[in-house]
């Protein structure tokens, strides 16, 4: 480097100055820091996302929310219903009952991780996680679905109730199905959409499945 | 000592080394870049090599040759290897799928269709709509066989669900993982002109068990000889892709073994389909005692029907 050659620092001159680095605008979670403040407002800052998310999956439209602040606490919340309300079925013998608790949490997360890794192997450019919100979010749903076959089946197990559930639980798996398309299919490469959205299909289809084959003891 | 023009990148005398080394190779003249999309490489193919292309697909085995390398070159420990087998788009899923449930004779489906781009997401999506189809027709079928029977109370018999699964990809990577290898024996002995990698097996494999989804919602119908019709004729279709796939990789081994490979082959896949329907599915004509009708004498006679 020729330009440099000439460069020389004398032994006499004190190097000094001052090197500040300018600080940017702060985030307003840092303006004062979170272990100040009162629990309930931090639980209450966290339901209030997860509620908001709640209402993001009831009326899908295309907004960001979910996608940009995933959290997995609403997942949680949904699949741990879910998988207690559907015990106490028929357990005549182990074998032939309905699914334990253990297979229901399997079959979401382990599904759920699945479905996120195909789409991502495809080449989709969601993260990990945040896909792992999103379908957890939608189950939504299809666990109102199973409440309300639990209060019809209290009415009764007939043909009647057999139908309502039918229909109640085909609505709200078009519902929840529709409504994570809704949000992952953006993040997808377009000839390959289809390629991602049939396991969410098969993924909601099963979870339908084991709600409408719910029979109470 | 090497000139400028002995350094320059001597395209045509590649080719003509190329074409010397190998007077029956076909070629291909590219006027795009190489780094072609994968989609394009059908329309690339000129229509007067139809008849090469139907048997072994060599035509286009020097471009797939050539991607075929450019592609796998992740280290395996990183996500990019992995997104290589997911390789496909819509329609070349659906192509595939169309190619294992019309099986043209004499046309060998891993060249057709696969094409040194074997994919993993059919065999294991199929896999598991499979056994999803599988186990919740079962319980369906079993549901409308016992309907109206006193005694019968519904269960969903979710625990049939990880059998299932167990068993279908269980059959879907073993048994071509066991072909895999004893191919690779008989090649080691035996220098036989196609040799399949373990994925293009897989792939055949999982594609094949394709048309076993349509035929288990139709298994629902209790009567066992449409049951048997819908195997028999699910078998000779799915069992006609494995066939064509393999009989030229083994028809130049020794006579005895290569018929007794794809005898095995072919009834390791009925013994799979028979072993579903005989599981999952309730024999149609059970003995269904009918109403007990008490005799005059006091005994209870139950009368059974067909």
């Amino acid at each position: 480097f020729p330009g440099l050659a000439d460069v020389s620092i004398s032994q006499d001159i004190p190097v000094e100055g001052e090197i500040t680095v300018p600080v940017g605008s702060h985030s307003p979670d840092e303006d004062y820091s979170t272990l100040d403040e009162p629990v309930k407002d931090t639980i209450m800052r966290d339901l209030k996302a997860v509620g908001k998310k709640f209402v993001h999956v009831m009326y899908p439209r295309k907004s960001s929310a979910l996608l940009r602040d995933w959290d997995l606490w609403g997942p949680l919340v949904l699949c741990v219903s879910l998988a207690l309300m559907l015990q106490g079925g028929s357990a005549d013998s182990k074998d032939d009952g309905g699914p334990q608790f253990a297979e229901v949490f399997v079959i979401i997360w382990f599904g759920a991780v699945v479905i996120t890794l195909n789409s991502k192997l495809l080449g989709g450019t969601i993260s990990f996680f945040q896909s792992l919100c999103v379908l957890g979010y939608c189950v939504l749903p299809l666990t109102v679905a199973m409440l309300v076959c639990r209060l019809v089946l209290l009415a009764g197990a007939g043909t009647i109730s057999f139908i309502i559930r039918l229909i109640v639980v085909g609505a709200m798996f078009a519902w929840s199905t529709l409504a994570s398309t809704a949000f992952l299919a953006d993040s997808q490469p377009p000839n390959r959409k289809a390629l991602v959205v049939y396991p969410i299909f098969l993924f909601y289809f099963v979870i339908s499945w084991m709600i409408l084959t719910f029979t109470p003891q | 000592m090497a000139t400028a023009d002995d350094l320059k990148f001597q395209e045509f005398d590649d080719a003509a080394n190329l074409l010397a080394a190998n007077p029956d190779a076909t070629t291909i003249s590219i006027d795009e870049p190489v780094e072609i999309p994968k989609n394009q490489h059908s329309r690339l193919q000129e229509p007067g090599r139809e008849e090469d292309d139907e048997l072994l697909g060599t035509d286009d085995s020097d471009k797939t040759e050539l991607l075929a390398g450019q592609k796998k070159s992740a280290p395996f420990w990183t996500f990019e290897y992995y997104q290589t087998f997911f390789d496909v788009d819509t329609y070349q899923v659906l192509d595939r799928i169309k190619g294992s449930v019309f099986p043209v004779p004499g046309k060998n489906f891993v060249r057709l269709y696969i094409r040194s781009n074997p994919d993993l997401y059919g065999p294991f999506w199929i896999c598991a709509t499979l056994v999803f189809t599988i186990a919740v027709s079962g319980n369906l079928s079993n549901f409308f066989i016992h309907l109206g029977k006193p005694t019968y109370h519904y269960v969903p018999q979710f625990r049939k669900v990880s059998i299932a699964a167990t068993t279908i990809y269980a059959y879907a990577w073993l048994v071509p993982l066991a072909l895999w290898g004893f191919l690779m024996w008989r090649n080691s002995k035996v220098m036989n002109i196609v040799s399949y990698s373990f994925l293009e097996i897989v792939c055949v494999y999982g594609y094949s068990l394709f048309i076993y989804i349509p035929t288990a919602i139709l298994w629902i119908i209790p009567q066992k000889v449409v049951r048997w019709v819908l195997m028999v004729f699910s078998l000779c279709l799915s069992g006609s892709v494995l066939v064509m796939t393999f009989w030229p990789a083994v028809r130049d081994d020794n006579r005895r073994i290569a018929v007794a490979t794809v005898a095995t082959i072919l009834l390791l896949h009925a013994l799979l389909a028979v072993g579903c329907l005989a599981y999952f599915f309730d024999a149609p004509e059970l003995d269904i005692p009918a109403p007990i009708i008490p005799a005059h004498n006091g005994t209870t006679v139950i009368t059974k029907s067909h």
